[in-house]
């Protein structure tokens, strides 16, 4: 498809980058200058050089917290994306139930991220919450702040009641594209459900699932508030993810120099993974255009 | 393969349907021939996708019911009635090849590798699609995605019907004229009932033996293409079959002769007893010819289009517009007149044809 | 006003979608740009509106430079395949949105809306929103839009594609009246050869963004300057033969021998290709220097009126258009005439070396 050229559509952008300049690339700026420096406060600041990522690369701390997160991010793909799928799959496609469907899934998404860990931080209390005292009393030994595997499961169910809409939202949207011409033929073909999900819903969804993925990623890997809220980072360093960890030492512990390396570090892995799932991802897809002629 | 009839079919989208106007498809009895080829033809709107969901199986009639081969199959599903088709924008399998397109049905029906293997073979070499066979399905054009949709009705055996809905939508003129004759020659090679839903008039009556006309609900004549081109049973058909459509002009008919306005036209039959209602004359533009002399209507000629083979005479006598179809190379009088071919000229009252015939009465 | 395209070429990347094309449009024109999808038509249009720039080239308006002037400025109107209106809006309001984005004073506004729905039709339906329309009435909606605008440059990119025969019919008949009134500079994208037939002006034809010819609609059919042209401009498509010409004589494949008279006489010896449209392949002598020929019949489509006979004839594959009702069965003889004075005779580079003349009748 052919766009659209003028050289003076160029000013109708330049807002975006100023802004994008004074919002993104002058604070990133200001931490790369932290994050090769040292300093002990008053102002002062001493050339540290790469001294910074040495300690960071090396620190067995950092290499907990990545993958903590790591495993945090593998886990919500792997539940939210399939479960996102099946929703849209079941969510209804004609009459009064589809806004009313549409209304309930997008429920979660309208609530605030230190909201949805307070209301997991109370709903999972063995004396008073919903959901602890429940679990308690069938005899499950249940308890977020103490059990390490207790906390993990809290916020993975936390994150999945939160986000799997969102999936499901999207994967739905997908759906709804596909032109009804395309079910008909593959009854005609005697094709079964699964063969009907895998060779027309799967492929044409298949758009929105990368948006999906990417979204669900970045997201996932910047997890900050909910588990903050819940549990704080523990028990123990339990659920210090990347973004917890960080704060903790810029603000916790004031050391600017090492917080600021680990942005940087933070923000190069963010884009490394994406980059990474969105070529495997669409890699089908440039060959078939490489190769048609 | 198999016979298809319609028994008092009869659809409506309202639970309780009294007029006709409450009719997306009225009542209809038709009954089509095992290895026939038939067209539904109409303007948008005219229930012609309806009728064609009924025989599909996407929509169950409120009225009435289908028979394929005398088995009642109104309430079947889609999946049970072994039709195929063929839809307006191509429908092919993304990912797969075209090997795998075609022999996908034989696939889920679970027959041998080798069975498939030939089947595909035979029908790739049938449809020009053997050198693709290997080929990512969606890579292709929209000329050979459309030969894949149909190869995959083809390749079955077991296929009662084909049904066509606007297959040549997307597909270039040129590449048109190729498609349409592959697709008449596999008609007359395969012999399977054949259903081609159009509104494009050459697209349909080059395609089907029978062709149904239908209009608002309803169908209007029932026809091979050549009656419905020289007889049309409607001022609608007439006028909605061939191009420019049938002249029709306001008439009195007394003993051979037509009266309109001032002038008059000569007939081929009596019409003695003419049923009541507005009387109308339609002739064809192919069936005048402008000649001088005293005989016809004398026209006043507003534009001539050349359209290459053929050009048009845009005429007007009296208010009355009338196109005359003139062969290439045939030269135009001076203050000429139109005249039509006796015996092509035809009656109406109020739109449906009068039989010269006192005896038989109007269909 | 005039519209002067000078040497103009549009690339994308390393593929050129537009190859030199130079065309002069002057005031007041009908210009229909005819060839297949993809080869360039929409391109062209986008590169005449401004919605695109050219990558060399220059294109003038009224003898002004405007290669680099926005659409906006320009005061083109446009209209699509699609129907494109705004669809919570009113047809009145539809009709005069442009008028408002102008700020027309109200009892102008109010005169030239009605006008434009008076031209198109429209009258009963100004309260109405477009989703409450046929498909015709939507598409002269965006008609009326762009009428009312009176743009000098009227662009209109297979607007009539998505609309069933009989209304594409129609309107084609009354477009080019209709903004005749204008004095715009028209230009009607199309892939159809019988719709630039019909509209008349000037054609240019297309092939893979190269513009093969350009000028009166009926010369370019009559003398297609390549062979290219004459496949874009032919439907059905142009029949094609090689021949060796030596001694006063052509020598066809199939041991046919073709008398050089007419446009033959002069040929220089040598190999040539002839091309001759499917309405001159006969059934029946017509005249006295035809040439017989045995032809085996592949598939034969009768359209009421005419019939498409496929014949394949020694590796050739030929239609004849034949006036009447001629039902020949597959894969049997048939003799057809070849008339040497309807030859167009192209060279090996596959320039046009000679056209049949016109009839006398048609001058």
């Amino acid at each position: 498809m052919n766009k659209p050229f003028d050289n003076r559509a160029w000013f109708l952008v330049l807002p975006v980058f100023l802004l994008v300049a004074f919002s993104a690339i002058l604070p990133l700026m200001t931490v790369v200058n932290y994050s090769v420096q040292d300093t002990f406060g008053n102002n002062q600041f001493f050339w540290a050089g790469t001294d910074w990522y040495v300690q960071l690369l090396a620190s067995e701390r950092f290499h907990q917290a990545l993958g903590r997160q790591l495993l945090f991010s593998a886990i919500i793909l792997l539940i939210q994306i399939p479960l996102g799928v099946l929703i849209a799959l079941c969510m209804p496609r004609k009459g009064w139930t589809v806004s009313l469907t549409l209304v309930l899934m997008a429920l979660p998404l309208l609530i605030p991220w230190n909201v949805v860990g307070t209301i997991w931080q109370v709903f999972g209390r063995g004396d008073i919450g919903l959901l602890g005292y429940t679990l308690n009393r069938i005899g499950l030994d249940y308890n977020y702040v103490n059990n390490i595997g207790d906390a993990w499961v809290t916020i993975v169910v936390m994150d999945v009641w939160h986000w799997t809409s969102l999936v499901a939202l999207l994967a739905y949207a997908g759906l709804r594209s596909i032109p009804d011409a395309y079910y008909q033929a593959a009854k005609i073909d005697g094709a079964s459900r699964w063969s009907i999900f895998r060779l027309i819903q799967l492929p044409k969804m298949k758009h929105v699932l990368i948006i999906a993925v990417l979204l669900r990623f970045m997201d996932s890997f910047m997890i900050y508030t909910e588990p903050f809220v819940l549990t704080g980072g523990g028990p123990g360093n339990s659920t210090t993810f990347l973004s917890i960890d960080l704060v903790k030492l810029a603000l916790g512990q004031f050391d600017l120099g090492p917080a600021a390396a680990m942005s940087i570090v933070y923000f190069l892995v963010i884009l490394l993974l994406s980059w990474v799932f969105y070529t495997v991802m669409t890699r089908d897809e440039n060959e078939r255009q490489g190769g048609a002629s | 393969m198999a016979a298809i009839t319609l028994d008092r079919l009869a659809h409506s989208y309202l639970p309780h349907p009294s007029a006709p106007s409450d009719y997306a498809l009225k009542p209809l009895d038709i009954t089509w021939r095992d290895g026939g080829a038939y067209a539904l033809l109409g303007p948008s709107g005219c229930g012609k996708t309806t009728l064609l969901n009924i025989i599909s199986g996407l929509v169950a009639p409120s009225e009435g019911r289908v028979l394929f081969d005398g088995t009642d199959v109104t309430r079947m599903p889609t999946e049970h009635r072994n039709i195929a088709q063929v839809f307006q924008f191509p429908v092919i399998y993304d990912t797969m090849t075209v090997a795998e397109n075609l022999a996908f049905p034989l696939k889920n029906r679970g027959l041998a590798k080798a069975e498939i293997n030939a089947r595909v073979h035979e029908i790739a070499e049938m449809l020009d699609l053997r050198g693709d066979l290997n080929r990512r399905a969606a890579r292709l054009t929209a000329d050979a995605k459309q030969k894949i949709s149909l190869g995959r009705g083809l390749v079955r055996s077991d296929t009662a019907a084909i049904l066509f809905d606007e297959p040549l939508t997307v597909i270039d003129p040129q590449l048109k004229w190729e498609l349409r004759a592959q697709l008449k020659q596999l008609h007359q090679k395969v012999g399977r009932t054949m259903i081609y839903v159009t509104h494009d008039q050459t697209e349909a009556m080059t395609f089907a033996d029978t062709v149904v006309v239908m209009y608002d609900g309803g169908v209007v004549q029932i026809g091979k293409p050549v009656d419905l081109f020289q007889r049309p049973a409607h001022t609608f058909v007439g006028y909605f079959i061939g191009s420019p459509g049938m002249n029709v002009l306001p008439a009195t008919i007394e003993g051979r002769v037509a009266h309109i306005g001032s002038s008059s036209v000569f007939l081929a039959d009596d019409y003695p007893t003419l049923p009541a209602g507005k009387i109308e004359i339609g002739v064809r533009p192919e069936n005048i010819a402008l000649k001088t002399g005293a005989e016809g209507l004398p026209v006043r000629i507003t534009r001539v289009d050349d359209i290459g083979r053929i050009r048009i005479a845009r005429t007007v006598f009296e208010d009355h517009e009338i196109n005359v179809v003139l062969p290439e190379d045939t030269p135009i009088p001076t203050d000429p007149r139109a005249v039509p071919i006796a015996d092509r000229v035809h009656v109406y009252a109020d739109g449906h044809i009068v039989d010269a015939s006192p005896v038989r009465g109007h269909a | 006003m005039s519209l002067v395209l000078q040497n103009v070429s549009k690339k994308v990347g390393k593929a050129t979608h537009i190859h030199d094309v130079s065309l002069e449009l002057p005031a007041g024109s009908l210009n229909v740009l005819l060839g297949p999808t993809l080869s360039g038509k929409t391109t062209l249009m986008r590169l005449m509106a401004g919605l695109e720039q050219p990558s060399t080239g220059r294109v003038l308006f009224d003898g002004k430079d405007v290669t680099g002037v926005a659409v906006q400025t320009r005061n083109v109107a446009m209209v699509y395949q699609q129907f494109v209106n705004y669809p919570t809006l009113s047809v009145y309001e539809n009709i005069a949105s442009p008028l408002r984005i102008a700020k027309v004073p109200r009892t102008e506004l109010d005169a030239r809306v009605r006008e434009a729905a008076a031209l198109l039709r429209l009258e009963p339906m100004l309260a109405r929103t477009p989703l409450e329309l046929s498909g015709g009435q939507q598409q002269r909606t965006a008609l009326a839009r762009a009428l009312v605008k009176r743009a000098p440059l009227v662009l209109l990119d297979e607007p009539l594609a998505n609309l069933d025969y009989k209304l594409r019919e129609e309107l084609r008949e009354e477009l080019p009246k209709i903004f005749a009134a204008t004095g715009s500079i028209l230009v009607y994208a199309t892939t159809e050869p019988s719709e630039a037939l019909q509209l008349g002006g000037n054609t240019a034809t297309l092939d893979r963004g190269r513009v093969t010819q350009f000028g009166p609609t009926i010369e370019v059919y009559r003398r297609p300057v390549d062979r290219l042209t004459a496949e874009v401009f032919s439907d059905p498509p142009m029949n094609f033969v090689a021949a060796d010409i030596a001694r006063g004589v052509a020598r066809l494949s199939g041991d046919v021998t073709l008398p050089c008279i007419g446009p033959l006489s002069g040929v220089p010896d040598g190999r040539v290709t002839l091309g001759f449209r499917p309405n001159h392949l006969h059934l029946r002598r017509l005249d006295g220097d035809a040439v017989s020929i045995h032809a085996t019949v592949s598939v034969v489509e009768i359209t009421g009126s005419e019939s498409f006979i496929h014949v394949r004839h020694a590796g050739d594959e030929w239609i004849a258009l034949s006036h009447g009702v001629h039902e020949l069965k597959p894969d049997h003889p048939v003799e057809l005439y070849l008339d040497p004075h309807k030859m167009f005779v192209f060279g090996a580079d596959g320039r046009l070396v000679a056209a049949p003349l016109p009839a006398a009748a048609a001058a």
